[in-house]
């Protein structure tokens, strides 16, 4: 039997990674360097992914997130000029309010991680490993059809918004 | 040295790829081995794009470097690897420095599940083919960074059209995939497994399976349904030379109005990362097409011809290459100018040939051929895609901007819609079909 691949080492990596990458996405003055460290970021969660044995969902939050939406990002990004940018302040004078949200958020957390054990399942779902995929497509399009649907539906008249918007005559 | 013998014999006998038999010691041999063919692909299409490409424009090529310029690739390696290596002024100098990297890193990461035959990948992912399409477009941020990063107008517009041309045609390519991987759920057994409940009606995204289940319909899927299968492989075919970038869509890097585009900036060993990225970029994509298409590492034939008689007489083909290859040299040998100048050359031509002809005897021996014979079918299947690229390149002028978006967004995109549901309508048809005859 081999030893696991999914071991603490891994996870603290990983969690290192995506939360000093999310740092560096906000105190980064540079547009583009925010959108590197995003990138590394989602990267390292689509690890994290991988950790929980959901390569489906990992294989997906690359394509979609660091393939997909992040060249739109760049692509937005590379035009905006970096002399304006750099000059500009950084963060706004609402940190009052910021802070209590974070606070809110912290004693939220802890709330949850003290107290509510018991609202966390106890193993994650156990799916065979060739089986994954076809375990998560099943689940889709039998248990959860209907809410997939809505989601999708949703997002088609995101779509038709966005080109109504974007477009002065049809 | 006994116990190591037995060992790597012990190997020849197991039917799992090293990383789904979790064997460090043959997924590093196995990493190293496609790591180095990997190279060694790119160095030899470097030399024969240029000769393929000369001859079809009706000149010599390289002929300097080594007899029939054989040596060439290596001696511009050497001046790549010994040229400045020069950083702009105004770049910023670490996504300058990192572009180069994301690029290769993107292009020789796919290899990991890319099948050569049922045991010969590093490994076999649940998630093979959705592994290879997310990581291979990670390629474009480098792109898209390394323009950027150059803070220059050229490399800054090739950026801008390589990024919203990837965007595009993953698209189309994505649904041409599609429609392929709804193929192989089809095992003939019914309306959701209702002939065999134990075998279940779900398809597969990884490499491997995809290969075997074209083997156990026997049909390569460019053939099923046909012509939907043609036309899904045809619209990936499209999609994947503007996934990289080639003529007729080399947009990104249009010489004759962006210098270089994306990477004019770049000198030297950076360079020359990029442009080993774009081969095995290439390489890569061409195997995802011959693994969904093209019935992977099978043989040509499996069915018409069948029986022992046409099972030797292919597993002799790839030694048999070989050895034509080394008879061709040494035809070309024997035709060299007989001048005292061309002496040393002469002789290091029939010394290739000698070792073309030394692998192909190799390749014969009866042990080797049986090993070898998955991967020389899949290289040779994606040798086939690699002529295609430059055959594409000495016949199509460049397309303008808006004619590429045009192909993209309006035919091959409405075209992969139409054909992914024609493709689960048909395929929904023959599975109740099975599955009411089986009643």
């Amino acid at each position: 039997m081999n030893p696991p691949v999914a071991t603490p080492f891994f996870f603290y990596l990983l969690s290192a990674t995506v939360i000093i990458g999310g740092v560096l996405v906000i105190t980064r003055k540079n547009a583009v360097h925010c959108a590197m460290a995003l990138i590394t970021a989602l990267l390292a969660q689509s690890g994290l992914y991988l950790m929980l044995y959901a390569p489906f969902v990992a294989g997906v939050q690359i394509i979609l997130y660091a393939g997909g939406i992040m060249v739109l990002f760049l692509f937005v990004i590379m035009l905006i000029s970096i002399e304006r940018t750099m000059k500009e302040r950084q963060f706004n004078k609402q940190w009052l309010v910021g802070i209590a949200a974070a606070a809110a958020l912290g004693v939220l957390f802890i709330g949850v991680y003290t107290k509510g054990r018991n609202l966390f399942p106890n193993g994650r779902m156990q799916f065979a490993d060739a089986q994954n995929t076809q375990a998560v497509g099943q689940l889709l399009y039998g248990q959860y059809m209907f809410a997939f649907e809505i989601a999708s539906l949703l997002l088609l008249v995101a779509i038709i918004g966005a080109v109504v918007m974007a477009k002065k005559r049809i | 040295m006994h116990d190591l013998i037995e060992y790597i014999q012990s190997y020849l006998s197991s039917n799992l790829t090293p990383g789904g038999a979790g064997n460090w010691f043959w997924a590093t041999v196995y990493v190293l081995a496609v790591f180095v063919g990997l190279s060694v692909a790119v160095i030899a299409m470097n030399w024969l794009e240029r000769k393929i490409l000369a001859h079809m424009q009706v000149r010599l090529g390289p002929m300097r470097v080594g007899p029939h310029g054989l040596l060439q690739p290596i001696a511009d390696a050497l001046k790549l690897l010994l040229k400045e290596d020069i950083i702009p002024e105004g770049a910023d100098k670490v996504v300058f420095w990192i572009a180069p990297f994301i690029v290769v890193l993107a292009a020789f990461t796919v290899f990991v599940v890319v099948p050569f035959g049922p045991t010969h990948a590093i490994t076999d992912m649940n998630i093979g083919i959705l592994f290879m399409l997310g990581v291979s477009s990670l390629s474009v941020l480098g792109i898209v960074t390394a323009g950027w990063a150059s803070n220059s107008h050229y490399p800054l517009i090739g950026a801008l059209r390589s990024s919203a041309q990837m965007v595009s045609y993953e698209v189309a390519m994505g649904l041409a995939v599609v429609s392929a991987i709804l193929m192989t759920s089809l095992h003939g057994i019914g309306f959701y497994g209702a002939g065999d409940a134990a075998a279940g009606a779900s398809g597969t995204l990884s490499m491997i399976g995809i290969v075997q289940a074209q083997q156990e319909q026997q049909m390569w899927f460019i053939f099923k349904f046909f012509p939907l299968g043609l036309v899904a492989f045809f619209i990936f075919a499209v999609a994947m030379v503007a996934e990289t970038n080639r003529a007729p869509f080399d947009l990104p890097e249009a010489e004759s109005e962006l210098t270089a585009g994306f990477h004019t900036e770049y000198s030297g060993f950076r360079w020359s990362l990029f442009f080993l990225a774009e081969y095995s970029a290439m390489i890569a994509v061409s195997s995802i097409a011959v693994t969904l298409w093209l019935g992977g590492w099978l043989r040509p034939f499996p069915n018409a011809l069948q029986g022992p008689t046409w099972d030797l007489v292919f597993s002799l083909f790839p030694g048999a290459t070989f050895v034509f290859l080394g008879l061709m040299t040494f035809y070309n040998v024997a035709r060299m100018p007989k001048h005292p100048l061309f002496k040393i050359q002469t002789i290091g031509l029939a010394g290739f040939g000698a070792l073309l002809g030394a692998i192909g005897l190799v390749l014969l021996i009866p042990q080797v051929r049986v090993r070898v014979n998955d991967i020389f079918w899949f290289s040779a299947k994606v040798a086939g895609f690699m002529y295609l690229y430059i055959w594409y390149r000495g016949t199509f002028p460049r397309y303008r901007f808006d004619q590429l978006m045009k192909v993209g967004w309006k035919v091959l995109l409405p075209v992969g819609l139409g054909l992914l549901i024609l493709t689960a309508g048909l395929g929904m048809r023959t599975e109740i079909w099975e599955a009411v005859v089986r009643r």
